[in-house]
Parts: C-alpha cells; sequence; structure tokens
C-alpha cells in the first residue's frame, strides 16, 4: 500500500462530507483513498443494528438538507438511495392540547386559525419572508466564501457578486435581510405571532444543535433550517431515507467505489504528516505510512489541527484560533425500540401527526430555560425533544407490528458541573427524557424493550465529533462564512500546503447538506488546474 | 395659529437642547418645550430626602465628547466636573479591590496579556468612535457623499492590517463571554470587564452582540478623551443646566411645563404642534426627542402611517434593565478592600462572569436576581453639597431588574430590595445601619419619572438589529420620520444615548443638509 505515487488524494474520515469529496475528485480522474477510523462508514450519518431486528438511525435521523445538485451529481438514487417524504408532525402539550403541523400551506393556516386567527394571518407574512430569505442564501451554500481581506481577483470578484446580490434585493428587504440575520428567534417570532405554542414551535428549529437559546441574538436565522428542506425540489419538505440515514452514506460509499475510489475502514489515521510545509500523505494508528500529495480532512477543525497535525508544522496564531474556535456539545439522542406504537392522547386519532415529527415544549420560555440549565452545566429539566417514529413509513427499520423511536434532546452539556458523565447520570439523563415523553403517552413506558442513550460526551467518543457537536462547530456570526473556520482560511485550505478540510467545521456548516465536501473538493480541483462538476 | 418657529424641538432630554443649539447656531429660531419643570430629561439632579440630592438617572459621564464642549461653551455656561478621570473597581468581598486601570495580583499570563488585550480592544473601539460620528448612510447608497464616507469607513477598517481587520471581523459579532474566556483568566477582572459590556444593554454576558455594545462603550470614552470619567458638581442636572443656557444665549426658547398632545399636519406634512392646554404652535418643521413609540403612535398617530411601519415602531425593542438605587447616608460605609481613592470613583459589584449571567437569567421572565450586580459611586466625596453636613449619598446602577415586574410588583419591589442589600452587606458590612433614605427606581419608574422609553439607557436596544444602518427603524435611519417634515433626534436614533449628544447633533446635521431645510 505504501506505493509513493499510489493516491493522489487521502481523504481522512468517511463521514458524508468526506465521501462527497472523494466521490467529485475521483469522478475528476483522481487516484483518492478514504480513510475510515471504524468498521463502517458514515460518520454520523448511520444505521445500526444495536438492538435485534431493529435498525437504528442512531446519531443524524432526517435527510432535508442534502443538496440536490449532489444527489444528482453523485447519482445517488442509482446507488440505493431512496428518500421517503414525510409531512408535518405536532407538538404537543402537557394539558393534552396539540398544535399539528403540515406541508400544505391552506392545512397549515387552518391549524393555526383554531390556536389563534391573528396568528393564521401572520403565519402567511412569515412564510413569504423567510422563504425570500432562504431563497437569497441558498445559492451561497454552494460558492466558496470570499477572503474580505484579500487583494485577490478571485475575492473581490466574489465580494462583488455577493455585494451586486445583496443590493439588487432593495432598500427594504436589505434592511431586513440585516435584521433577520441578527435578531434573536424570540424577538423575530414575537413580530409574527401572539399564540405560545405556536412560538415555542417554531422557536425550537433555531435551537436544535446550538449551544444559545431561542433569546439569544444570532438565532433567527437558524430558522432557515426549516424551510430549507429540499426534497424533489419540494421546498421546505423533509424526509426518512429508507434503510436509515446509513443509506446516504452506503450510497455515497457505493458511488465513489464505481468511480474507482477505495475505502478503508479500520483504518485510524494517527498523524497527518507535513514535511517542508506541504502534506505527504498520513500514518495510521498501525504505524503504516500512506503518501499522497493532497489530503483532505472530514475531521472537525480541532481533530484536524490539535490531534493530527504536528503544532509545529502551524503558525501560531493559526494554532491559537483553532484552540478558540467553539465546538460545544448541547444535544443529546435517545434510541428507542418500541413493542407496539405508542399512543399520544393529545393527538386525534387517525392524525397524521405520528407520521412526522412531535415536539415536547410548549413556550419559548421553557425552551430557554432548558438553556439556562445547560449553562449551568446541567441538562434541561424540561427539555425540548423532537420524537420521530420512523419504522411508520419506512418498515425495514423495526419488525412488524413493533417501532423505532427517535428521540434528540436539547440541552445537554458536554461536561455537567458536578464531573464527568458516567453511568448513573447517563441513566438518569434518558430517565429525564422517557419522563417527558410519559407525560403525554401514558403507554410508552411500557413499550419500552431497548433504548440507547447517548450524551455529548457519547457522542464524541463514538463518533468522534469534538464535544459531541453535531455541526462540528457553533454557528454563531462569528463562525460563519468568511469565518469559518478560521478568518483567511475559510476557503477549505489550510496553512499547510495540500492538507485540505472538507467536514462541518467549514462553510455552510453542518445538517447532512454535503456542501463543505463540494466546495472542498472544488478547491482541490482548481488548485491542481483540474476540472469537475463540483 | 401663528408661525413663528422654523423648527419645534419636543423635549429638552441632552439630545434635544443639542439639536435645539446646533440649528440656531445656523440660524434658525428655534422653540423647545418640555413637558417637566426642568430641562435635562434623564440627565438631571433629582431630590430624593431632605436635603439629599442625587443624579437621577445616568450618574456618571463617561462619553461626553469633548467637541460638545468646546463647540457649546458648556465651561463658560457654567458646567464644572467634581471629578475627573476617575478610577474604577471591582470590589471582592475578601480582598483588595481590583483596579481596572492596573490590576494587581493577576497570574503571569494574564499580567502579560491584559495590557496588549486592552491596547487591541481600545484599537477596535477607535474604529467604532468613527462609526459612532458617521450618520447612517442609505443602503443603497445612491448619494455620493454617502458612498465616499462607506468607503472611508472600509478603508480605516483595511488600513488596520490584515490581521487586525480579520479579528475585528470575527469578534464583532462574538459574546463578551467568549472573547473575554479566550484572552485573560482572572475571574474577577472577567466579571468587571463583562459588567461594562452589559450595562445599560438588554442581555448578559453570554449573548451574541455583547462584544459590539462594549466597543460601543470604550468608543464613547475615546470621545471623552482625557476627562475619562468625570463627575458633574451639582448632580447630572448641572450639565443640562449649563445646556440650556447654552441654547438660551444662542437664542433658543426653552419653555418647560409645556407637554405637546400631539403634532399638527397639514398635507402630509407636520407643521407644528398642539399643547395639553389646546394651544397650537406652527413651525417649519418638528424634531422630536422623545421615544420612537411616542413620538410616532402617541403624538402623531398611527392613522397617519402605514401599517408596515406601524408594526415596526410597536416592534422597536426598548425594555430597560437597568434600576437605580438611591440612599442617603448618615455616615461614609466602609467597603472592603476600598481605599479613599477607589471610594472616589467607581466601584462595580460582579464577581464572575457567571455571576453576571445568573443576575441576567430571571430578567428573561420577568423575575428578580437574587444577586444583582451593581456599579456603585458615592458622589457626596467629590461634591459634599449633595447631602447635608457629615452626611453621604449612595447612588447604584442595578442589573438586571426587568420593565414588567410579573403579577406582584410590590412584592417584587420588596424582594429586589432585600436581595440588593444583601449584596451590598456582603462588601460593606454594616452599610444597612446607615441608611436614613432609600429610594428605588426600577425601569418602570424610569419611564414614568423621566420620560425615558421603556425605562431604557438607549430608548431602545442596542443590538446589531437596532443598530447604526437600522435606528431605530429600516428605511428611516437618517433621523428623518415617515412624515415628511417630522424629524427625531433622541437616542432612538443612531447612536443611541449615554449623554453624548450625537443623536442630536447628527440630526441637525441631517435637518440642515436636506433640501427641505427650513
Amino acid at each position: 500500500m505504501a506505493g509513493q505515487d499510489k493516491w493522489d488524494v487521502i481523504v481522512v474520515g468517511a463521514g458524508h462530507n468526506g465521501l462527497v469529496s472523494a466521490c467529485y475528485l475521483a469522478r475528476a480522474g483522481l487516484k483518492v483513498l478514504v480513510l475510515e477510523r471504524k468498521d463502517y462508514v458514515g460518520g454520523a450519518a448511520v444505521s445500526r443494528s444495536l438492538h435485534p431486528e431493529f435498525t437504528y438511525s442512531n446519531c443524524s435521523y432526517v435527510c432535508s438538507l442534502l443538496r440536490p445538485e449532489i444527489m444528482r451529481a453523485l447519482e445517488l438514487p442509482k446507488f440505493g438511495l431512496q428518500v421517503i417524504p414525510y409531512g408535518g408532525g405536532a407538538a404537543l402539550t402537557r394539558d393534552g392540547r396539540h398544535l399539528a403541523t403540515y406541508t400544505n400551506p391552506d392545512a397549515q393556516r387552518r391549524e393555526y386559525a383554531r390556536h389563534s386567527p391573528r396568528d393564521a394571518q401572520a403565519y402567511e407574512r412569515f412564510s413569504r419572508d423567510v422563504m425570500r430569505q432562504c431563497k437569497f442564501i441558498k445559492p451561497l451554500l454552494m460558492r466558496t466564501p470570499p477572503d474580505p481581506a484579500s487583494f485577490k481577483s478571485q475575492d473581490i470578484m466574489e465580494l462583488l457578486y455577493l455585494g451586486q446580490r445583496f443590493h439588487a434585493l432593495g432598500d427594504e428587504r436589505m434592511h431586513e435581510t440585516i435584521r433577520f440575520w441578527t435578531m434573536s428567534a424570540a424577538d423575530y417570532l414575537d413580530e409574527y405571532f401572539e399564540n405560545d405554542l405556536i412560538k415555542a414551535t417554531l422557536a425550537g428549529s433555531s435551537i436544535i444543535g446550538t449551544a444559545l437559546g431561542p433569546r439569544s441574538p444570532g438565532t433567527a436565522y437558524v430558522l432557515l433550517h426549516h424551510y430549507m428542506g429540499d426534497i424533489d425540489d419540494a421546498v421546505g419538505s423533509w424526509g426518512f431515507a429508507r434503510g436509515g440515514m446509513g443509506a446516504v452514506t452506503h450510497a455515497m460509499a457505493d458511488s465513489l467505489r464505481a468511480s474507482g475510489g477505495s475505502i478503508r475502514t479500520d483504518a485510524p489515521v494517527a498523524q497527518i504528516l507535513v514535511r517542508g510545509g506541504k502534506t505527504t500523505g498520513v500514518v495510521l494508528d498501525s504505524g503504516e505510512e500512506i503518501h499522497a500529495s493532497t489530503v483532505i480532512s472530514n475531521m472537525d477543525v480541532k481533530r484536524t489541527f490539535l490531534d493530527t497535525v504536528d503544532a509545529k508544522a502551524l503558525p501560531p496564531d493559526f494554532v491559537e484560533l483553532v484552540r478558540h474556535f467553539k465546538i460545544r456539545g448541547s444535544s443529546g439522542k435517545l434510541n428507542i425500540a418500541l413493542d407496539g406504537l405508542p399512543h399520544f392522547p393529545a393527538l386525534p386519532p387517525d392524525s397524521p401527526a405520528i407520521k412526522g415529527d412531535m415536539h415536547i415544549s410548549e413556550t419559548m420560555d421553557d425552551i430557554e430555560r432548558g438553556y439556562d440549565d445547560w449553562k449551568a452545566g446541567r441538562w434541561s429539566r424540561h427539555p425540548y425533544v423532537d420524537m420521530l417514529l420512523p419504522s411508520i413509513i419506512d418498515p425495514t427499520m423495526a419488525p412488524e407490528g413493533k417501532h423505532y423511536m427517535s428521540v434528540f434532546v436539547q440541552y445537554a452539556p458536554y461536561e455537567l458541573a458536578d464531573g464527568p458523565w458516567d453511568d448513573s447520570k447517563r441513566q438518569a439523563f434518558g430517565d429525564t427524557v422517557i419522563n417527558a415523553i410519559a407525560e403525554h403517552s401514558p403507554n410508552f413506558k411500557s413499550l419500552i424493550r431497548h433504548a440507547e442513550i447517548r450524551t455529548p460526551w457519547d457522542i464524541e467518543n463514538e463518533v468522534g465529533l469534538t464535544e459531541g457537536n453535531i455541526f462540528q462547530g457553533e454557528l454563531t456570526m462569528d463562525q460563519l462564512l468568511f469565518n469559518r473556520p478560521i478568518p483567511g482560511y475559510a476557503q477549505y485550505r489550510s496553512p499547510v500546503k495540500g492538507l485540505y478540510m472538507c467536514g462541518s467545521s467549514t462553510h455552510p456548516g453542518g445538517g447532512v447538506m454535503g456542501a463543505p465536501g463540494a466546495n472542498a473538493a472544488r478547491s482541490v480541483l482548481q488548485d491542481l488546474g483540474l476540472r469537475g462538476q463540483a | 395659529m401663528t408661525r413663528r418657529f422654523d423648527a419645534i424641538v419636543i423635549g429638552a432630554g441632552h439630545n434635544g437642547l443639542a439639536c435645539a443649539l446646533d440649528l440656531a447656531r445656523a440660524g434658525r429660531k428655534v422653540l423647545v418645550l418640555e413637558a417637566r419643570e426642568q430641562v435635562g430629561g434623564a440627565a438631571v439632579t433629582r431630590s430624593f430626602a431632605p436635603g439629599f440630592s442625587v443624579s437621577g438617572c445616568a450618574h456618571l459621564l463617561h462619553a461626553l465628547p469633548q467637541s460638545m464642549v468646546q463647540d457649546f461653551g458648556l465651561q463658560r455656561h457654567g458646567l464644572l466636573l467634581a471629578a475627573q478621570a476617575m478610577p474604577t473597581h471591582a470590589l471582592r468581598p475578601d480582598g483588595p479591590a481590583l483596579a481596572l486601570h492596573a490590576p494587581s495580583g493577576l497570574n503571569a499570563a494574564d499580567a502579560q496579556a491584559y495590557g496588549p488585550f486592552q491596547k487591541r480592544m481600545q484599537g477596535f473601539g477607535a474604529l467604532v468612535a468613527h462609526l459612532l460620528n458617521t450618520s447612517p448612510p442609505q443602503l443603497s447608497l445612491t448619494r455620493w457623499g454617502e458612498r465616499w464616507a462607506m468607503l472611508r469607513l472600509a478603508l480605516r477598517l483595511r488600513l488596520m492590517g490584515k490581521s487586525a481587520m480579520r479579528e475585528l471581523l470575527r469578534i464583532g459579532g462574538m459574546n463578551v463571554y467568549d472573547l473575554l474566556d479566550d484572552n485573560l483568566a482572572d475571574a474577577p477582572l472577567k466579571g468587571a470587564l463583562a459588567f461594562d459590556a452589559c450595562l445599560g444593554g438588554e442581555y448578559g454576558p453570554r449573548s451574541p452582540g455583547t462584544v459590539l455594545t462594549w466597543l460601543y462603550r470604550l468608543a464613547g470614552e475615546q470621545g471623552a478623551g482625557s476627562s475619562g470619567l468625570s463627575q458633574v458638581l451639582g448632580g447630572m442636572g448641572a450639565f443640562s443646566d449649563a445646556l440650556g443656557l447654552a441654547c438660551t444665549a444662542q437664542g433658543v426658547h426653552i419653555r418647560t411645563g409645556m407637554a405637546v398632545q400631539n403634532i399638527l399636519t397639514r398635507e402630509d406634512k407636520a407643521c407644528g404642534v398642539r399643547l395639553a392646554d389646546g394651544q397650537e404652535i406652527e413651525a417649519a418643521i418638528v424634531v422630536s426627542g422623545t421615544g420612537l413609540k411616542h413620538t410616532l403612535l402617541d403624538l402623531l398617530g398611527a392613522p397617519q402611517l402605514d401599517t408596515g411601519t406601524v408594526r415596526r415602531v410597536r416592534h422597536f425593542r426598548a425594555r430597560g434593565l437597568v434600576a437605580k438605587l438611591h440612599l442617603g447616608l448618615s455616615a461614609l460605609p466602609v467597603f472592603t478592600g476600598a481605599d479613599a481613592a477607589a471610594l472616589r470613583g467607581r466601584l462595580l459589584i460582579s464577581p464572575s462572569m457567571d455571576y453576571l449571567e445568573q443576575a441576567f437569567n430571571p430578567s428573561k421572565y420577568r423575575e428578580i436576581p437574587e444577586h444583582p450586580a451593581l456599579e456603585i459611586s458615592i458622589p457626596t466625596l467629590n461634591d459634599p453639597g449633595l447631602a447635608p453636613e457629615g452626611k453621604h449619598v449612595l447612588s447604584a446602577l442595578v442589573q438586571f431588574v426587568p420593565y414588567d415586574l410579573g403579577p406582584d410588583p410590590q412584592a417584587a419591589r420588596a424582594k429586589l430590595l432585600q436581595n440588593i442589600f444583601s449584596v451590598l452587606e456582603k462588601h460593606a458590612p454594616g452599610l444597612g445601619a446607615l441608611v436614613e433614605h432609600c429610594e428605588l427606581l426600577t425601569p418602570s419608574d424610569i419611564e414614568r419619572e423621566f420620560g425615558l422609553a421603556g425605562g431604557h439607557w438607549h430608548q431602545g436596544a442596542l443590538s446589531f438589529d437596532q443598530f447604526f444602518i437600522n435606528r431605530p427603524l429600516p428605511l428611516y435611519q437618517q433621523y428623518q420620520s415617515p412624515l415628511p417634515g417630522l424629524w427625531m433626534c433622541g437616542a432612538a436614533c443612531h447612536p443611541g444615548g449615554s449623554v453624548m449628544g450625537l443623536a442630536g447633533r447628527h440630526a441637525a446635521r441631517a435637518i440642515l443638509e436636506s433640501r427641505s431645510a427650513p
């Protein structure tokens, strides 16, 4: 394997972004090797059988942000990816009310009207305004951020392009855009809605995976995520990958192999080699050296530069900025095998909501108090919970009559105020979540056959994401666009020649989107003087 | 109805007076109408008990531009400072107070890092100072003058050098908690610095945008120049009186005790005001220094505006979080670890950033902090005339106290006072026994007493979405209002309050430069 010229490119980590990068480069004719620490590919987009006959999407759990141009370019459907749209969901309250969400705008308006006629009207304004922001931002996802401190023509042209796009919005919408990007979700929603349940439901999507509360400035724009889902170009819809999220990365892996790329699992990289300011390849834990003049890291920026590259090979202020890059664990996950379908009395019989995502959160203050708990170093006593039962729509996930439930939990800290996580604390955290769900579903507890409880600490240890942060870095103003991950290094290149970054630590960040991987591949191809599809 | 004035200014707060004075200096005939009996708005001296006086709202000057003192001849009109370049000390219950200008007892890394860090932040503050001194442009930059101004700003940013520019663009949107954590280790020092970043704002140190408010404060301090933090002799009211005298000397008519009932319009243009007593006064333009909502919704009225604008005005956030405590003391209190020089300056109780964040948390739910953060001044040490002989006044800013005190405001007030005293007693044992008089003004009291919108220092939050280009309203950032002939000059406009007078002066310039100038 140690042949000097065998590989053009080594990708460290077989997460979805690493695989996307590898696919684009292999398709451009390069010899690509992907190295994965675990014995399976996928990173945080995996399907695992952790209980007999059940399949868990035990990390990421829905498919919504994956860029359609990537799906097409890598021919993922041909390699077995099937995304099944699911519609809507519901928020449940302790006193037995519910607020359903629908993909059909008319149905949604009627549902809001049931809670507040005024909010039903506001919903039209809200959707229009948020969609407008969506349309403004979408084309930027697949573009490399310009460096405002550079005089290179490419950067100046890109800045001009952005300036022009912004200017084309017109005076009033320019103002609105600035406000939208800097406001808190709570303030933004307060400008439209009066009903607590409606606001809490919408606010939930603004804090998923972030160490901020709905009242923190800069959370409003994360509301976009809810609208950014792009299944078959039906803007705003979400879907399950048939067979779990692992189906996404398996299709990518198959696509890669079909274009000549290779993947080695069980191949943990100990170090990325640097000689004379250039990378020459990697060393595995086993001591084996593999050489290539281009190395792309799918790991987060801290793992890459603090753990895997010799600090002496990097400029000290760069290392300092990497240390200061904020990657915070704020969410946990429960994967539960159920003996049957739980009953939610708040939902009317035959409600389609049970097929969608169901939330537990009644007011924005509840969520904010959950964040206060996180700040104090404990998990939320009344957590924000996002539950899904993919097995209703996708029968491959559980045996007949049984169900798999994915439960995303916000907030849980990486480190607790009273010391590190241990088994009893993990169990107590799991109990908090299970009890919160049981408050809304009397038969829920009796149906549980198996539950996997994952704290941020567990996610870090198993998946390799620093602090278990699902976005490989906070999505705050100081870590977006040309600041992501490090000012001056936001174009997927690093201070080491030939070493690139393609993980969610880079623009445009997390979610199973694939955009960082595609953008990174474009930077690599540009430097090698090659053309590709990226 | 007789037409006698070029401009009527509503409200004799410092911004209203500054605007009136600049208009008068340009030869305009100006009338200032003030609802209360004295000029000054929130910059007044208040007698809170027989023989005891205190600066009612703002109690120290930290950002008064030298240029304003000089241009207006304020010293000639009686402005005297009782103290200048006052030091700030962070109190510790069990050790010497920490002097922020020269902290002692830091670990080696902090001792080395603090100076350069402070200097870098002051450098960024200088750039923000440039922003404060600039009137916001139109976003479309259609005018050449505005293009030029923005180009100059961009150039200044570039000239800072590549790494400084990148650093500013990175930290500009950050929270002060992370920024301080990244650079310093000392908890009391970080607590005190974070206090300044959050003072008068609507957020705790972990909220993004607090680096901006810190730079804003640093920028203000640069404008104040060598006077630094200063105390006005006779209380803040003496500053407003000097400003009022300067106005009168320039021919401005100031009438106090005259509340404006509404703004009069003719042919969709502002043409004067009607007073509470029914009297109508006509003028070519009307300039309002009072709050945004009061001006546009009460004085002008929603029917005069389109629905989109009304909605925006209603959503302008002005939720003050600073309460004011005034104590009349029988003797000088002893603060642990604070020497005589420290006592004459500004004392902070904000022992750590987490303490400050915990003081902030309850305010989100209209609740009272268990351990409030305080800025304390004992003005009688520099100005004994504020209290009977041998007695003292303690004036404190209390963070974070919500505007709405919840279902039982009386109980909340009592609890708040109790909490404040338990914090004070920890740092000044025996202080409670010295108290002869006590007055607590919560943000809603401040709104009522001083006419300050929401009891907010800046008549509205200084957050990114209400800053510079979007202050006070999108499309109306240039001191004009939606109604021709009606202008705005209060702290709700760029660059906000802090007794700087800049909003008023920018407004006067915008009026004089406009095509419809009177």
